[in-house]
Parts: structure tokens; sequence; C-alpha cells
């Protein structure tokens, strides 16, 4: 298949740390090692051939026994001035799901990030803030892997004590009765 | 004797705000840190509606997931559907024939000025605009019948399919929207004339909720926010797909990049949306809305019940699915609020192994606490509304 130019380029200067590169359905697709993830994608930004100025999206998938690393973090960048898109995938193992955060390029990876850690439970390293965004604290594993079953039902969760709620203790009430039953500090 | 001078707090004070407040038209909290009514910082928390969508989607065959598509961003189904579809036939590799394209494109543009109309209409009516506010959803009704009158739904409207649509136009289609377009151009005209020169509108509006297009930029941005502030980028002119490339419009773009930018570039791309329309009217050709491709098209009730063939199609499709080739692809469209992208891997059976939506809305909110770091509480109000935060899209 004849590759074009931009993507020998990149074949040329990143080296080792790509994998592979494919273009099914004329998308252009490169699979980049997690190793320095951060130092490829300034590249891929930077470069003023290249210039993928724009983060467009961040999603994750899980290959649960289908393929070997399991999850794949999968990026789409564009660049605006050459009217391009590039879709960069990086597979991570399931012993060790993390990934470089993406946070000091682009600040909109923040909540990208945030709903893979989340659903998929892959973690970012050095992301300013990662907690969970679509769904609550309590919420035990991550459903969107594909091990996770579909008819799980969850724990219910206690009612949340506020630390400095201002509680009558004359009167019989639920956070009163919550207040003796986890003795917590109100 | 010298009066004592009170003694006011000077520590920040922490509000939450939500996750049901009247004055915010979705369920969404934000965490205030506030020095009196200056916001200093804002921690969104959304989720309030998450219902799972792309878990749902697996366990869907790959037509299953188009109403899955409407509850998404319910103000812009159409466009939802649309961009579902394409992104599917993708990776597939079929091309639909024109007529239906034109169909697409029309649909697409109604259901834009239909999303611009209810974000532009609320806005203005939270701010004491009321009869703004009535006269954008008297717009909005007009362009709501003609899409009930095509699908027959209002909200979910289900209406494209892999391969085509559910069905073609029906005869006195172009003549409804014509009907329309006058009356809303006419609404438009009178919404101009209350709000362009009205004081508290400018007022609350203009250098409120301010984002810079660096800013803008290295948030992910796109669709209204990102072109108030300058920047010329639309999936519809950088990628464009369908016949957008036969379509003569123009796309606004503002130059300080606060609400009343972004209030202005949604009624202008309305306009420009209309211009479309028009256009794809008057050009609209006549032929099939379907593919001619037995895997993924259902065949003619007549066939289904006349004779065995038709029949087995009809049932392989409806209970397996149509197959799609394994791979992934990457398929954006120019939806309500920015680029609205559907990545799907397929592993060659009948339902999806994984569909992913690039919610514009949910990526707005993540830069939500810089445009309002800074302004007033009650400025929360408006540059919430021209966000325009669906919660089926950014939630899911």
């Amino acid at each position: 298949m004849s590759e074009s130019p931009h993507l020998s380029y990149i074949q040329e200067r990143l080296g080792s740390k790509l994998l592979e590169v494919m273009q099914p359905q004329g998308d252009d697709v490169l699979i980049l090692d997690r190793a320095n993830l951060r130092e490829s994608f300034l590249f891929l930004k930077e470069d003023t051939q290249l210039d993928y100025d724009f983060l467009s999206d961040i999603t994750a998938v899980d290959y649960w026994r289908k393929k070997e690393p399991r999850f794949e973090v999968v990026y789409q960048v564009v660049s605006r001035s050459r009217c391009q898109r590039l879709r960069v995938r990086v597979p991570v193992p399931e012993n060790d799901p993390s990934v470089e955060s993406l946070t000091p390029l682009w600040r909109g990876a923040n909540f990208l990030e945030r709903e893979i850690w989340d659903l998929f439970g892959i973690r970012f390293i050095d992301h300013p803030d990662l907690r969970r965004i679509l769904l609550y604290d309590e919420f035990e594993g991550f459903p969107l892997r594909k091990d996770y079953p579909v008819n799980q039902v969850q724990p219910l969760v206690p009612e949340r004590v506020v630390d400095g709620t201002f509680v009558d203790e004359r009167s019989q009430n639920k956070l009163l009765r919550l207040k003796k039953a986890l003795g917590s500090k109100i | 004797m010298k009066a004592e001078e009170p003694e006011l707090p000077l520590d920040t004070m922490e509000l939450q705000m939500g996750p049901s407040h009247p004055a915010t038209h979705g369920t969404i909290k934000f965490n205030l840190k506030l020095e009196g009514e200056k916001v200093l910082n804002c921690d969104v928390e959304v989720g309030y509606l998450h219902r799972g969508f792309d878990k749902s989607c697996e366990q869907a065959t790959w037509t299953q997931v188009i109403p899955y598509t409407d509850r998404l961003n319910y103000a812009s189904s159409l466009i939802n559907n649309v961009g579902y579809a394409l992104a599917v036939e993708k990776l597939i590799g079929a091309e639909t024939p024109p007529r239906c394209q034109y169909i697409r494109v029309i649909i697409s543009e109604l259901a834009r000025i239909y999303d611009h109309l209810t974000c532009c209409g609320m806005a203005s009516s939270e701010l004491g605009a009321i009869t703004v506010g009535f006269y954008m959803i008297e717009a909005r009704e007009l362009i709501i019948r003609i899409i009930e009158s095509l699908t027959g739904a209002r909200l979910t409207v289900t209406y494209v399919r892999v391969g085509g649509l559910k069905h073609d136009l029906q005869h006195d289609f172009a003549e409804r929207v014509t009907q329309s377009f006058k009356t809303i151009r006419r609404l438009l005209d009178d919404c101009d004339r209350l709000l362009s020169r009205n004081r508290i509108f400018l007022d609350r509006m203009s250098n409120v909720g301010v984002i810079s297009q660096e800013t803008a930029l290295s948030y992910c941005l796109t669709g209204p926010i990102l072109r108030a502030t300058g920047v010329n980028y639309d999936v519809r002119k950088a990628f464009p797909y369908l016949v957008y490339d036969q379509m003569d419009f123009e796309v606004p773009v503002g130059t300080k990049g606060d609400n009343y930018d972004r209030f202005v570039c949604r009624i202008a791309e309305l306009q420009q949306s209309m211009r479309i329309v028009e256009q794809a009217l008057g050009k609209l050709p006549v032929g099939p809305v379907w593919i001619e491709d037995p895997r993924f098209v259902l065949p003619e009730k007549e066939k289904v019940y006349g004779s065995i063939e038709g029949l087995m199609h009809h049932f392989k499709i409806i209970m397996e699915g149509i197959k799609v080739a394994p791979g992934e692809t990457y398929f954006a469209v120019e939806g309500g609020n920015g680029e609205l992208g559907f990545y799907i891997v397929s592993d060659g059976g009948g339902r999806p192994y994984r569909v992913r939506v690039r919610p514009p809305c949910f990526i707005a909110m993540g830069a939500f606490h810089e445009m309002i770091r800074g302004y007033m509480i009650a400025d929360i109000v408006p540059t919430f509304g021209m966000v325009n935060m669906i919660g089926g899209e950014c939630d899911r």
C-alpha cells in the first residue's frame, strides 16, 4: 500500500515508538507505544510540517479475550491547517492499565481522561484531578469493561454525612440515627 | 462614641448550585467557590443523567442503536441519526444515492435550526426577554411540525437507517418548508428588533463568559463556542460530508468569544441553515433513497408476505442484525453544539463491539470554569445557557 508522505515522515521521526501504520477506509491510523507517549504527541502537535494542533477525542476500547494487550486508548487529533485527521491507538496491558496524561498538552483532555478512568479503570499518570466523573464515588467496578456484567446490581450507598452539619440531639431524625450507626464526627 | 464598623467576612464561601436549579435547564451541579458574589472557581459535576449509552449499544443490533442516538442530543436528534448512519456506512463502504444524501442534508439543517432556536430562545427568556423566548418557541414549533409530519415523532425521530432513510419525503414537504421559513424569518426579525439594541440584554451578554482563542482550542471546544472566538472550524467545511461541498453557505465567526458573540453566531448560523435547506430543496434529485444491497436493506412487504425467500431475508436482518465487516472507524459531523463524532468498532457480528460518541457539550462543560471564573454568580445563567448543555448528550 502506498503511504502518504506525512505518514512516512512520522515513521522516520518516531522510530521504534511507532508500532504500526495503517490506512483503513482512507483514515490515517498510528499504533504507538505507550512509553513516552506525551513526547510523541508533543512532536505531532508542535512539528510545523504535521501541525496536529487540535485534540478531538480520547476514548478506550476493551478487547477482553480478543486481543493482547487487553485495552487500547484511542486518540483523534486534527490538523486544522491541513484539514487532516489522525487516529492514534495506544495498546495498554491489563496488569498495569496506565498511560501518560495529555492534560499538559491539551487542557480539554482532563474531562475525557477522567471519563476513561471512570468507565474503564485506566489510570492517567500526572493527571491533575483523576476522579470519577459520570458515576458516583462509591460505584464498584468499571462498567464499560467487557467483564462487567450488564445485569450487575450496585450496593446501596449510605447517605453522606457532611462535616460541620448542625444536628439537634433531641430529635430522633434520620441524620442522628445515621450518625450513631456510623460513629461519624458531626 | 465611634460607631463600630461591622466586620465583614473575609474568607471565601463555598456554594453548591444544583443539581436541580430553576435557572439551569438540565441536571448539573456547580460547586462554586465565591468571594462575595464573585466566582473564584467552579467545579462542574456532571453525570446525573448517565444511563449507560455505550453499554446499551453493545447489547443492541446495529439498527437498534439508532433509537438510542435520538436520545443523545434530543434537540437535534436527526443530526445524531445521520452521524451514526454515516459512521456505519463508512465501515461498510457503502455510499447512499444522491437523493438520500440531499434529504440527509435537509433534515440535518432543520435539526440545527431547531437546536439553535431552543438554545437562543431559552437563554434570552432566562434574561427576562420572555417575549423573545415565546417568539423563538413559535418558530421552533413550525420546524417541529415539519419534522413531525415527516417522521411521525416530535423529538425521538429514528428517521435515518443504515443505508438509507425510513421513507421518502412527502409530496408537500417543500411547500411546507417554504411557508414556515417565511414565518420564521419574520419572527427572527422581530427578535432582532427586540434584542439587538436592548440595554439589559447587551449588558448581561457582552463581555461575559469570555474565553480566548488559545484557551478554547486547548480545551478542544468546537461549534459556536469556538467559532465565537474567531476560529473558523466547521466540520462541514473542513471535512465535507454528504453534499455539503456543493452547497453555498458561510461560516459565521465572532471576534471576542463572549456570550453575545455566541448568540449572534448561532442566529447567523441558523440563517445559513435556512439557505442550505432552500438550495438543497431546489437541487433535490429524483431517485431511490436506499442503497441497492440486500445485505443491509429490508425487503419490500409484498416479498416478505408473498415468498419464503423474502420472509427469511426479513427474519435474518431483524433477528441477527446486519453484518458489519470487522474494523474500527471514526466519523464526525457538525452537530448543533459542535463536532459530533462516532467512533465505532465492529467484530464482524450483528452487534456493535463498541460505540463511542464524542459529545460536544460534555467537552464544553470541561471548559466552563474558564468561562465563568472572575464573573458574578448571576453570569452563570447566560453563560450556561449559551453552552447549550443537553443532559442526554453530556451524560450519555
